[in-house]
């Protein structure tokens, strides 16, 4: 295949693909097994990690150098962002199932377990004493026996201003630094494209930070836990896997700050800096739909 | 650079085309990988199809007479999983990959390598979901709806259930943002979107479906995951959540999935009647916008699965307004088809007959779904055989069957050689006097109460089961002439012109019969006298 502007550019073969899904095959068989309680599953699970961390690096080491020699035309450019947008926009559906499930249970299945509506049959027979209210402190089957629950009652839930407001700060100030980073890249300034991204990355980590101990407290001092009823499934489901983006989205700038530090990306071609940007825009939004649909309203 | 530039320069001689395993482990090309996707898809048809005789085998007569309770459920729910994601939709995936390139004038995909993990998922996914039949516990066994707290029963097989969704899962998506990057941004010079060939019209719409619907399964199985392993309550209503929340998030993913499965059958179908008939597709304008809406629609119909899970009246009456709304758009499918065969000169070639079989008995399917979506009715008819015949006769003579036609319709593009006819039309004629002594007869036990995924019934049931198993062994073994017909097809017979039909048109009829291993290495000029239509 040629370089040239005018024809297509088809990558050769390559052994990244099937790495990548045997990668994952050992990170499920590990997963699955440890699930099953299998101490060696963890060991497989481990094994299997790295291995997709091994896959991404060396996937992407190839694109970087294909990018790098200039093999990649206008096409080519056009097709990862295609394929980065619609990425994302699987990832916002990925979240809207955890949105949708927690305002099915807040605005319909909790009050009909309260006894409203259709529901008041199941309240009369089974959990008469149930009062619905949101946050659900309390599961249905506490009001016959807290002792008998499975569940564990919540002292206290996390407030919305106290430091989920700290990190809504954080998130969108990285949101605006990132942006400040894009506008010097853009005018070839790499100073400030550094520490700009420096900033972002900073900022990124130390949410994530703030979240572990929000976690820490929220276990050990507010029994408010994954095991803590349907409040806490809703809270940790959401904001385990809005952390763990945050994380991906933080690593993933931190990789482009190494690549601004050697030189690589130009004031007109800089797709990867635009791509991990938006996802980082999207793990923005999706904070801002959390920090109001599960810690304030 | 000329259209007719592309023939004159034989680039293909000094394609160096990789060789041995290497050639299909690393593949890059869009050929190797959809061939690989249509040989994986037929084999787990076969897999699938022995489950299935499985379960016809045990509801031959009633009472246990082969597989105790517990096997026969795992049979008739890995049989729909491996079906629906094995088998469909990688043939899907499959026809995709081979055509859409050519049909647009792209040399491959745009993302060859994204393409290449796509494809080798699957056999590692089905690998996880198949190796469940040897762990404690079983494979499983609460139906592919996955419905709790039924499926948090499963024994060491479950955690290997979810993960085997969650990577076909990221194959779908994958192969799906392809397609759309492929679509949007590798077509020709000239061919302009309202110039695309219907089949992939409907696979873009397809794409998007599959990058809405498939995260959402995703979501929905982990929080089964956690559930399970966590002590989270989504789906315990002892701890504040609802086992019909499952249901719900299923079903968003699982009506969208539905047309998943048949769009691409209709695109393919709109690319063979009008060959055969000699016109051009009837209303190509009004079958990209019917699609379209079809797609939008199915998003909003979802609880017509659940008329009988305790609904408020205002959702039953909404869900059953909404699906017989769907059947609008579908309508104008099935009269365009119709009208396009209208007043044509008609030939019926194997891809022709499968082609309107599928538009007979894809139209049954319809209509019975229709008396479903009817909120009262459906108090009867659910969970019984009646709604067993529904999806199989969109799925098996309106799905399935519309992937044959393609099959038949582009094989001697793909290996350059004519299949043997006689056998196509046999192969036609079996299956569908079998699928029909099937599937019919489902209708009428249906209706008279006979419960679906239960391995015995009440002896009444049982001349019409008997005959539904002969028509179900007699169907299965119909497939073994396909594979006779390919085989053949491949190792010689007649040579196929470029254009192989009389009829066609489009792109992938101006390159050789088979084509070059990349499409087109320099963008062709689409016009109006070039594009299909
Ligand atoms: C005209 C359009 C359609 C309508 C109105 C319709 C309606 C329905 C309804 C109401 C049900 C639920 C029945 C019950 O559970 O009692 C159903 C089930 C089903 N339909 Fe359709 N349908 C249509 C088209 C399709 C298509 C195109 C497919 C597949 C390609 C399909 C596949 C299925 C499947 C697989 C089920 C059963 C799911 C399960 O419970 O396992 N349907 N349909
Ligand atoms: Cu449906």
């Amino acid at each position: 295949m040629s370089n040239s502007q005018d024809a297509y550019f088809i990558p050769e073969p390559s052994r990244w693909p099937i790495v990548g899904t045997l990668a994952l095959f050992t990170t499920f068989i590990g997963g699955g097994m440890m699930l099953n309680g299998s101490g060696f599953g963890t060991f497989i699970l481990g094994i299997g990690i790295a291995a997709v961390v091994y896959m991404f690096s060396g996937w992407f080491s190839d694109v970087i150098g294909e990018s790098l020699a200039g093999s990649y035309n206008k096409q080519v450019d056009i097709s990862f962002r295609w394929g980065m947008s619609w990425f994302i926009f699987s990832e916002v559906m990925f979240f809207a199932a955890f949105f949708g499930a927690l305002f099915y249970i807040r605005v319909l299945s909790v009050p009909w377990l309260g006894g409203e509506g259709a529901g008041f049959a199941t309240n009369m027979f089974l959990w008469p004493d149930f009062q619905a209210v949101w946050p659900l402190l309390t599961t249905p089957d506490m009001s016959l026996a807290a002792a008998d629950s499975k569940y564990l009652a919540i002292k206290e839930v996390i407030p919305a201003f106290d430091v989920p407001l700290v990190n809504t700060i954080l998130l969108l100030s990285s949101g605006v630094t990132i942006t400040l980073a894009h506008h010097a890249l853009k005018k070839e300034h790499r100073a400030p494209l550094c520490w700009w991204l420096a900033a972002t990355v900073i900022l990124g980590f130390v949410f994530v930070f703030f979240q572990m101990e929000e976690y820490a407290h929220a276990y050990h001092e507010l029994d408010l836990t994954m095991k803590s009823g349907v409040y806490g499934s809703t809270f940790f489901m959401l904001t385990g896997f809005h952390g763990f983006h945050v994380t991906m989205g933080a690593t993933m700038i931190l990789v482009i700050l190494v690549r601004s530090m050697k030189g690589h990306f130009s004031s007109k071609d800089h797709f990867a800096f635009e791509g991990v940007a938006w996802y980082w825009h999207f793990v923005d939004v999706v904070w801002l739909g959390l920090y109001v649909f599960v810690y304030w309203i | 650079m000329s259209y007719a530039a592309v023939h004159e320069d034989d680039h293909h001689d000094h394609d160096h085309k990789p060789t041995g395993i290497g050639r299909w482990l690393f593949s890059t090309n869009h050929k190797d990988i959809g061939t690989m996707y249509l040989v994986f898809s037929l084999i787990m048809f076969f897999i699938g199809g022995a489950m299935a005789m499985v379960i016809r085998a045990e509801l031959f007569q009633p009472g246990l007479q082969f597989v105790d309770p517990q096997f026969f459920n795992s049979m008739t729910t890995v049989h729909a999983l491996v079906m629906i994601f094995g088998a469909v939709m990688p043939a899907g995936v499959g026809l995709a990959n081979w055509m859409i390139p050519m049909m647009i004038g792209a040399p491959d995909m745009a993302m060859p390598r994204m393409n290449n993990m796509s494809f080798w998922i699957l056999p590692f996914a089905f690998t996880l979901l198949l190796a469940t039949f040897f762990m404690q516990g079983g494979a499983p066994a609460g139906g592919w709806t996955m419905y709790p707290p039924l499926v948090l029963q499963l024994g060491d097989g479950f955690p290997f259930l979810i993960f085997a969704v969650h990577f076909l899962g990221i194959s779908s998506i994958m192969g799906a943002i392809n397609i759309i990057a492929t679509v949007f941004n590798m077509r020709a010079p000239g061919m302009t979107f309202m110039r695309l060939p219907l089949f992939v019209w409907t696979w873009i719409i397809t794409a998007f479906l599959l990058i809405a619907a498939m995260p959402v399964l995703a979501g929905a199985v982990t929080m089964l995951l956690t559930d399970k392993f966590f002590g989270t309550a989504f789906f315990d209503a002892a701890g504040g959540g609802d086992p019909v929340l499952f249901q719900h998030v299923f079903w968003f993913f699982g009506h969208p999935e539905v047309y998943i499965l048949v769009l691409p059958s209709f695109g393919i179908i709109s690319q063979i009647i009008p060959t055969f008939a000699r016109k051009p597709l009837f209303g190509y304008a009004s079958m990209v916008y019917a699609t379209a809406s079809i797609a939008f629609l199915s998003f909003f119909v979802w609880a017509h699965h659940m008329f009988t899970v305790g609904m408020p009246l205002a959702g039953e009456l909404f869900f059953m307004y909404a699906t017989m709304a769907i059947a609008v758009p579908t309508g104008v499918k099935v009269f365009n088809w119709t009208a396009t065969m209208w007043k044509g000169s008609m030939t019926f070639e194997t891809p022709m007959l499968f082609a309107i079989g599928v538009l007979f008995m894809f139209t049954l399917g319809g209509f019975s779904g229709l008396m479903m979506g009817i909120t009262p009715v459906d108090f009867q008819y659910h969970d019984t055989y009646f709604i067993v015949a529904h999806f199989h006769y969109v799925l098996v003579p309106g799905i399935v069957f519309g992937i044959i036609s393609g099959v038949y319709y582009w094989m001697p593009k793909w290996t350059g050689h004519m299949y043997d006819e006689k056998l196509g039309k046999l192969h036609f004629w079996t299956s569908t006097i079998s699928v029909n002594v099937l599937f019919f007869p489902m209708h009428f036990i249906g209706l008279a109460g006979m419960p679906r995924r239960i391995p015995d019934y009440s002896t009444q049931f049982t001349d019409w089961n008997m005959i539904i198993s002969i028509g179900g062994f007699a169907f299965g073994l119909s497939q073994l002439i396909l594979v006779w017909v390919v085989i053949k097809c491949i190792r010689g017979g007649e040579k196929a012109t470029d254009q192989v039909w009389e009829g066609a048109h489009g792109l992938e009829f101006t390159l050789s019969s088979p084509p070059p291993f990349h499409s087109f290495t320099t963008p062709p000029e689409v016009t109006d006298a070039t594009a299909h239509s």
